[in-house]
This record gives C-alpha cells, sequence and structure tokens, in this order.
C-alpha cells in the first residue's frame, strides 16, 4: 500500500488537470458571450457587453427551435417508456435463443450511427407518403431511446421478488391490478431514470434529427446551423446560459445529497 | 410465454408483445431492411419509380469504389476514430484507476458531478468551445505565444488534428464510465495481494486490473469508435476541406445531389463498419453483447 501512497499526488495532479480541461472550453465560450467583438472570442477583449442576450431574447426563430425540442423530447419520453417497459418485461419472462436474439434487436440501434436511423427511418415512412418531420424524429430518437429505458427497467426487474405476484393472484387480484399496484410500483424508479434519460438524449440528439426533421428546427440543428453560417456570440450568450443552468442544478443536487448524508449519519447515530 | 400470460393475462401480455412488436419491426428492423433494399436501387424521379428502369443493381456501390477521394475519406474515417479510441482510453484509464481505488469515497460524488457537467452541455456547443480555442488568434495560440512555447500561431484546424480535439474531447466521458465499473468491482485485495507478492507497479496492472477491466475497455471502445465515426458535427465544425468525414459525403448525398439511393449505400457501408468493429472488439476481448450494453 505504501507503494501506492508515493504516486498518489500524481493521480491527484491528473485529476485536477483532467477538470480543468473539461471545464475550461466551457469557461471560455461562456467569456466570449460578453465580449463586444463581432466574432465569438475572448481575445482580442473589445470591451464588455450585454447586447448578445438581448439578441438571443429577441430572436424569434430560436424559440421556436425551443419549443420544437420541448414538444419532441416529451413526444419521445411518452413514447419510449412505455415501450422500453413493455419489452423489458417481455424480454424478462424468456429464456434461451428468443431471448438472445431478442435482445440483440433491443440493442442493435443503441450501437447503431445516428445518421444511418435518422436516414432509415426517412427512407422507411416516405415509402408511405409520411414527409419529413419533428414526427419523423420522434419515431427515430425512440427507436434508440427505448433501448435504454429497456435496460434500466430490465436491471430494476432482477431484484423484483416474483411471488409477489402469484401471492396477488392466488389473492384473486386481477391481471391489471397486479400490473398496476405491485410489479409498477417496484419498477418507478427505473422508469423515472428512464425517463429523464430518454428527455435529455432526446434534446441533446442532433445526427437522427438532421435527416428526419424536414424544415423544422430544433435547439441543437438551429444552433448547428448559426455557428456553420452566422459565427454569431449570440450562440455564446446560449451557451452561457445553458452552463449556468447546468451548474445550479448540480450545486443544488450536490447540497441536498449533503444534507441528506448528514440526516442519515445523525440518525444513525 | 406461458409465464407471461399466466401473470398478466391475455389483454396486457397482447399489448406488451404488440408494443414490443411496433418498436422492433416498425422503428427498427423494417426501416433498416428498405434502407438496405433501397441501396440497390437507381436514384429516378418519381415518375419512373417502378417503371423499366427501376432494376436492383450494384450501381451505387460500384459509384463508392470508383471514387478515389471517397474510398480515401472511408478509411481515414476509420483510421482516425481508431487514434480517438486509443487516445480515449490512454488519457481514461488512470482516471477510471484513481476514480475506482485512489480517490476518498466521500469526494467522489462531487468529482462525478463536476466531470459530468460538461456532458449536459450539448455536444454543438463543446465543438463549438473548441472552435473558438483552436481559431488561429485564440486562446491557445496566444497562451502558447505569451508562455514562449511557439513563435509563430499554429494553424489548428487544418488536417484532422481539430477533429481529433473535438472528438477525445467530447467523447473521452464515454470511456470513462465503463471502465470505472469494471475496475471498481475488482476487489482491492487483489490488487494488495499482487503488491504484497512483489509485483511491480506495471505488472499489476497489466496481469491484474487490465484483465479484469476487459469488459469496461470493449463497451467503452465501442461507444467511442461508434460515435466517432458516426459524428456529423464535429468534423463539420473542426475539420478543413482536406479532412473530411464519410458522414458528411452520406449528408451530401441526401441534401444536396438529393440522391437518396446512393444515401442509402453509403450508410449501409457506415453500418456495416460499425457492425464489424463491434464484432471484432466482442472477439478479441471475449465478452457478451450484454457486457457491451450497460
Amino acid at each position: 500500500m505504501s507503494q501506492a501512497r508515493r504516486s498518489d499526488w500524481l493521480f491527484h495532479a491528473y485529476m485536477v488537470v483532467f477538470l480543468l480541461y473539461m471545464l475550461l472550453p466551457l469557461i471560455v465560450m461562456g467569456g466570449a458571450a460578453f465580449n463586444d467583438s463581432r466574432f465569438p472570442s475572448v481575445y482580442p477583449w473589445v470591451g464588455f457587453t450585454d447586447r448578445w442576450f438581448v439578441d438571443l431574447w429577441n430572436d424569434g426563430r430560436l424559440w421556436g427551435a425551443f419549443r420544437n425540442t420541448l414538444f419532441v423530447a416529451l413526444a419521445v419520453v411518452g413514447l419510449s417508456i412505455p415501450i422500453g417497459t413493455a419489452a423489458a418485461i417481455l424480454i424478462n419472462s424468456l429464456s434461451g435463443a428468443a431471448r438472445s436474439v431478442l435482445y440483440g434487436l433491443m440493442v442493435a440501434p443503441v450501437l447503431t450511427p445516428g445518421a444511418v436511423i435518422g436516414i432509415s427511418t426517412l427512407l422507411f415512412w416516405n415509402k408511405f407518403s409520411v414527409p419529413a418531420g419533428l414526427h419523423l424524429s420522434v419515431l427515430g430518437q425512440v427507436s434508440y431511446i427505448a433501448a435504454f429505458v429497456m435496460l434500466l427497467v430490465l436491471a430494476r426487474l432482477q431484484s423484483f421478488d416474483r411471488q409477489l405476484e402469484e401471492a396477488a393472484l392466488d389473492l384473486g387480484a386481477s391481471h391489471a391490478q397486479v400490473l398496476r399496484r405491485i410489479l409498477l410500483p417496484h419498477l418507478y424508479p427505473a422508469i423515472g431514470a428512464g425517463a429523464a434519460i430518454a428527455f435529455f438524449q432526446s434534446i441533446e440528439n442532433f445526427n437522427t434529427t438532421l435527416f428526419t426533421r424536414g424544415t423544422y428546427d430544433t435547439l441543437t440543428v438551429y444552433v448547428f446551423s448559426k455557428v456553420r453560417s452566422g459565427i454569431t456570440p449570440t450562440i455564446n450568450a446560449l451557451a452561457l446560459i445553458l452552463i449556468s443552468v447546468t451548474l445550479v442544478c448540480a450545486i443544488c443536487y450536490e447540497i441536498s445529497r449533503r444534507r441528506s448524508e448528514k440526516r442519515a449519519a445523525m440518525a444513525a447515530e | 410465454m406461458t409465464d407471461l400470460l399466466r401473470r398478466y393475462g391475455p389483454v396486457l401480455s397482447g399489448l406488451f408483445a404488440a408494443l414490443t412488436a411496433f418498436w422492433l419491426l416498425a422503428l427498427v428492423v423494417l426501416p433498416d431492411l428498405y434502407l438496405f433494399e433501397n441501396s440497390f436501387r437507381p436514384y429516378l424521379p418519381i415518375s419512373e419509380v417502378g417503371g423499366p428502369k427501376d432494376f436492383y443493381s450494384f450501381d451505387n456501390y460500384l459509384t463508392f469504389f470508383h471514387s478515389p477521394i471517397h474510398i480515401q475519406v472511408f478509411v481515414w474515417t476509420i483510421v482516425y476514430s481508431a487514434i480517438v479510441t486509443l487516445l480515449c482510453f490512454v488519457i481514461a484509464y488512470p482516471l477510471a484507476y484513481y476514480l475506482s481505488k485512489v480517490a476518498r469515497s466521500n469526494l467522489l460524488p462531487t468529482l462525478f458531478l463536476l466531470i459530468l457537467v460538461p456532458l449536459w452541455v450539448s455536444e454543438v456547443l463543446r465543438s463549438f468551445a473548441w472552435f473558438i480555442i483552436l481559431a488561429l488568434k485564440g486562446p491557445l495560440n496566444i497562451l502558447l505565444l505569451g508562455i514562449g512555447v511557439i513563435d509563430q500561431p499554429i494553424r489548428w484546424l487544418t488536417g484532422f488534428r481539430g477533429v481529433i480535439i473535438g472528438l477525445v474531447y467530447t467523447y473521452v466521458l464515454f470511456m470513462l464510465f465503463p471502465l470505472y465499473n469494471a475496475i471498481q468491482s475488482l476487489d482491492t485485495n487483489q490488487i494488495e495481494a499482487a503488491e504484497d507478492l512483489g509485483s511491480p507497479w506495471w505488472r499489476t496492472h497489466w496481469r491484474v486490473i487490465l484483465p479484469h477491466a476487459k469488459p469496461g475497455i470493449a463497451s467503452g471502445s465501442v461507444m467511442v469508435f461508434m460515435l466517432s465515426a458516426g459524428s456529423i458535427l464535429v468534423p463539420t465544425l473542426l475539420a478543413s476541406t482536406s479532412s473530411r468525414w464519410f458522414t458528411e459525403i452520406i449528408q451530401q448525398w441526401m441534401f444536396e445531389s438529393q440522391d437518396w439511393n446512393t444515401g442509402s449505400a453509403y450508410a449501409f457501408m457506415l453500418l456495416l463498419l460499425c457492425t464489424i468493429f463491434v464484432s471484432v472488439v466482442m472477439r478479441l476481448f471475449r465478452v457478451k453483447l450484454s457486457d457491451i450494453a450497460k
């Protein structure tokens, strides 16, 4: 163990360097939001301004993209939760070859490039004269996000005591009651986590959305087109707001975690 | 299956099966099959679809094999995605080891939270951040000039340099977390036993920790390679005209040429590439699909 101790400071230093590496780009990007230069940069520093935030607020297209993103994300959550949960319950009752084939099919979309998912969704639905648009983005995203929900729920199912269901059925509960009162409450934590992951994955998605969106904007597509063509620091203002929201959420979470930890420690005494 | 029926009855079981079937058939299998079928058909105006000119051929694939530039881009995409994967592993391995075996456990949640912040900020903004940093008159060149490491600003955004920097930054966490999970499940006593028996640190890593981390290495590599090869954002923002990515060519077929059939053929090749990579990694590391997808 003494051997490990001697090299510890090296690891600590590496950790600090890595954190700087992860966080400094975000700080640079946020800093550029206040620079009164037409190009997004922190150097040369022209002067302090808040006009990029004003521009951002007045950008109607951005608000439209924001609404579309929320709409898509909620639809993706609404579809992938029932699909993923049903798939997990189904696969959990199977064994042998059928199980591994189905499992492979369900996991495959996670290991498929987003562009391929987007193109195949676009082509397939176009065959039935369904034009590109946000509805196709939803379907494309669900095809792989449902897999995340399935994996989470399946993991939770491992700790489920199936005799509870037997007991309920013996006592005369209906099938619907068994599902609603016994199985689902046990799965709620996994379903909740699945919903959160589905929501964030959907907001973050670019590759699948790019090919399926038609003429609609989502936030990532909008930012992408702005960054590629316009070169405008309003995007930095947007980035700073997103980073701040993330940080505030992270800090709140950390504080509540420490508080509950302290409470648990006090209860243990 | 009979078990499912007994517990939830025919109606609910049917519902579960229907939802799963909708997912796997309408969203996964049939679109991919249609993509495959479409890649063998010619690109025709709508009025001629189904007409005498509409027959299967390898023409779309031959377009690829007759274009040295496209072949070159495809090969470079593979090579540089592999380099990105390797770099991510080199950066993430000591960190994963530190987080699972060295760091004080009460610090861990805070560390993870800090590491996760960039992940919550969207991918397009992460690439954009490097676009700013790597600019010719950007902060990185100013810093390097300032401390005298270089005396001429470096054009970071030529060649594949910018793409590699961007991809590593964007996807290193997809290597870190599987590695951390794998190393964490190793009993620390095994490491101490190896050390007590006189094993130098590198041999402990080589013979004890790395073999145990295999599933983590496999799933991290699959994720990073797949995301890198399929990335559109990072190459578009951080590459130059001399360093194109295969996804950009697919995008051109789809949007600029409006030739969806050749686009499908190219997309199918990307899919094939990722499938081959996954199978090779699974064979090499002797892991199952369920070890990779966690």
